[in-house]
């Protein structure tokens, strides 16, 4: 089986860096972090108790605590964080793709030169600071805000719109910050698209609407299933966009996680809701991986 | 000859030379302040003076500042934590060494009064001197205010804890700190029991007080409000009230709508913040920052610092350099029958308490009560 050159070093080192990589900027941040998750909160520096208590001689005693786990489950206030930030993390992704989709087909079907430009356009926002375009958003939705005086002038309103310090605001933000993220993947899917199947259907008798949805949009499924990850993932964890466009009442787990890691001080806390954060996102979603690598296996043997 | 000698010239000068930098080099202390917290010429005097260049960074929270310095060797000579509970924590753990009296000879005049409450926190001994102090009170837009509740009770907690008051205020916009170190107490004045009590017994009173008023504000944040309140997107605002001079400067320039806004300090008491000068543990300057502290106790300086950001300072000597407006204004420097009922620097409560409060304050937030 095995292949000419496959246990030579060069190869084997080619493959040891991206290990070497995730085991040290991944697997060991994730050890510590899981290990403070165990420890007792105390006042100090750091301030937990060591793990491993070495003072009594020989075998260290182990001095860790299961409390920090258990204190995540005593009320509903980090599985409501944890539910509102699948939710808003979850209708943003839909709303980035229903805005995404059409812009990156549009962009694949472009003349070849205007693509550039186009795609430019795309990634411009990129050149300013993340921070300044919330910032910007904050301006124009608040109550004295752009949008509020527009549509005053316009005299569509007489009282302002409250959409600053809601979870509309919240959206907005995360749509407007995240959409490259969807547009990009897609748009490479959709390029690469050979055109003459759209003609084929076209000659077997499909509408345009038929042949987008039986042969487009099937194709393009992974470039959806890319970009959602990739605004979906780091939009669960947003802590920056609902703190500053979001109302109080925006209980998401980034702004849970702060609470507890720096008003409290409270390392070993705020570890294990990280760590529960990550067994409750990342194993299903590998889960549904294995799943569905092991459909498609069996799609190709029968 | 002449060569070898030309560059046994140029080898001594170059030595000369570096040896002489090198000492310039530790001529340098590394200050980490709040942002938006010093007079504008203030590091440019005290290096003209000494010759200690500095290097300034800014921070905008407390937690910041937390972090870094939990996990060590930050590299900042002098750093300004608040007192309660912060610096109070801080300190317990170990992160700052006492200063040395003997270098601050300007901290003779600082208000006994003061120290005597920072003693409270510091752990025996002097690690720590005030820098600048600030009620917690609240600001209001006068006109907003009159229109959605002619005659509020503007001169008491009532406006932001009265049930009977928030209801016809919300409409303007309400709005708290989010902090449950600011808020626990000042519902606790208002309510007329001990502000400074840190029991579980009491913060359920409290929590249990504020929660059916969560959907009555706008939102709970710490800096938001400021110019929010300036540019009369809201119309009554717990804050701090050095934030709140700068929000009620800046609406008075606003072009366009202007806003008059008003700044009190309740009638039921408030918290006093301290924030103090602190030196770390593992400060790679100790000796330039301990001069920094001396030159920024002193009153010409400190009083310039007061009038540019209008927070009171703990120098009684100062007031004789401090800007009128500033001097006489009630909110920095409250008349002495308000003064006689603020309160501070809160001893540190115990990691469990903590636990408890931030929890609680984290359902209030997400009015999961």
């Amino acid at each position: 089986m095995r292949a000419p050159g496959d246990g030579s070093w060069g190869r084997r080192a080619l493959v040891a860096v991206p290990f070497a990589w995730l085991g040290v900027f991944f697997l060991v941040p994730f050890l510590i972090v899981a290990a403070i998750s165990f420890a007792q909160l105390r006042i100090g520096a750091p301030p937990y108790e060591p793990l491993l208590d070495w003072s009594t001689g020989g075998l260290p005693k182990f001095n860790g605590t299961f409390d920090n786990f258990a204190q995540l489950f005593q009320d509903d206030l980090y599985v409501g964080a944890y539910l509102q930030s699948l939710k808003i993390a979850g209708l943003s992704t839909l709303m980035c793709l229903l805005v995404g989709y059409p812009m990156a087909l549009a962009i694949a079907r472009a003349r070849p030169e205007r693509r550039g430009t186009m795609l430019m356009l795309v990634i411009l926002p990129f050149w300013t600071s993340f921070l300044i375009r919330v910032y910007a958003w904050m301006g124009i939705l608040a109550d004295q805000g752009l949008l509020n005086s527009f549509l005053r002038w316009l005299g569509v309103i007489d009282h302002p719109l409250v959409i600053l310090n809601t979870d509309i605001a919240v959206y907005i933000g995360i749509v407007y910050s995240y959409l490259p993220y969807m547009i990009l993947p897609l748009y490479a899917v959709l390029e690469r698209q050979d055109l003459s199947l759209l003609e084929a259907a076209a000659d077997l008798g499909a509408r345009p609407w038929r042949a987008f949805l039986s042969v487009t949009l099937p194709l393009s499924l992974p470039g959806v299933a890319a970009g959602s990850a990739l605004v979906f993932i780091p939009a669960v964890g947003e802590y920056v966009i609902p703190d500053l466009l979001g109302g109080g009442d925006t209980n998401m787990l980034g702004k849970a996680l702060w609470d507890v890691f720096a008003t409290s001080r409270d390392w070993p806390t705020a570890s294990a809701l990280a760590i529960a954060l990550l067994a409750a996102l990342v194993l299903p979603l590998a889960l549904i991986q294995k799943l569905q690598r092991r459909l498609e296996a069996a799609g190709e043997e029968s | 000859m002449t060569v070898r000698l030309l560059v046994r010239l140029a080898l001594a000068a170059v030595v000369t030379f570096a040896a002489a930098s090198a000492r310039a080099e530790e001529k340098v202390v590394n200050v980490y302040n709040w942002s938006d917290y010093i007079a504008k010429d203030t590091l440019e005097k005290f290096t003209r003076e000494t010759g200690i260049t500095v290097k300034y960074d800014t921070y905008g929270e407390n937690e910041i500042l937390d972090a870094k310095l939990m996990t060590g060797k930050s590299g900042y000579d002098v750093v300004f934590p608040s007192a309660s509970p912060f610096f109070a924590r801080q300190v317990k753990a170990g992160l700052y060494q006492p200063l040395d009296l003997a270098k601050i000879p300007n901290a003779k005049g600082v208000d006994k009064a003061v120290m005597d409450s920072l003693a409270k926190v510091d752990q025996g001994g002097v690690h720590a001197l005030p820098y600048m102090m600030a009620a917690t009170g609240i600001g209001y837009n006068v006109d907003a205010v009159a229109k959605a509740m002619p005659g509020a009770p503007v001169d008491s907690w009532r406006m932001l804890f009265d049930p009977a008051v928030v209801s016809k205020l919300k409409s303007c916009g309400v709005t708290l700190l989010d902090t449950p170190v600011e808020v626990i107490p000042a519902m606790l004045a208002y309510l007329g029991r001990d502000p400074t009590v840190q029991t579980t017994a009491e913060l359920d009173v409290a929590m249990k007080a504020l929660a059916p008023l969560r959907p009555d504000y706008r939102y709970l944040h710490s800096e938001k409000y400021r110019s929010d309140l300036a540019n009369g997107d809201i119309c009554v605002a717990q804050g701090y009230v050095g934030d709140l001079v700068q929000a009620r400067a800046r609406a008075r320039e606003a072009a366009g709508h202007k806003q008059n806004i008003a700044i009190v300090i309740p009638k039921e008491g408030a918290l006093v913040n301290i924030d103090v000068m602190a030196v770390p543990v593992d400060a790679p300057h100790p000796d330039a920052a301990m001069a920094f502290i001396n030159f920024i106790l002193r009153p010409d300086i400190i009083a310039e610092i007061t009038n540019q950001t209008g927070y009171a300072n703990a120098v009684p000597a100062a007031l004789a350099y401090g800007d009128p407006a500033i001097r006489s204004d009630p909110a920095i420097y409250p008349p002495p029958d308000v003064k006689a009922k603020l309160f501070s620097a809160l001893p540190p409560a115990t990691p469990t308490f903590d636990r408890t409060r931030t929890r609680a304050w984290s359902r209030f937030r997400a009015d999961r009560f």
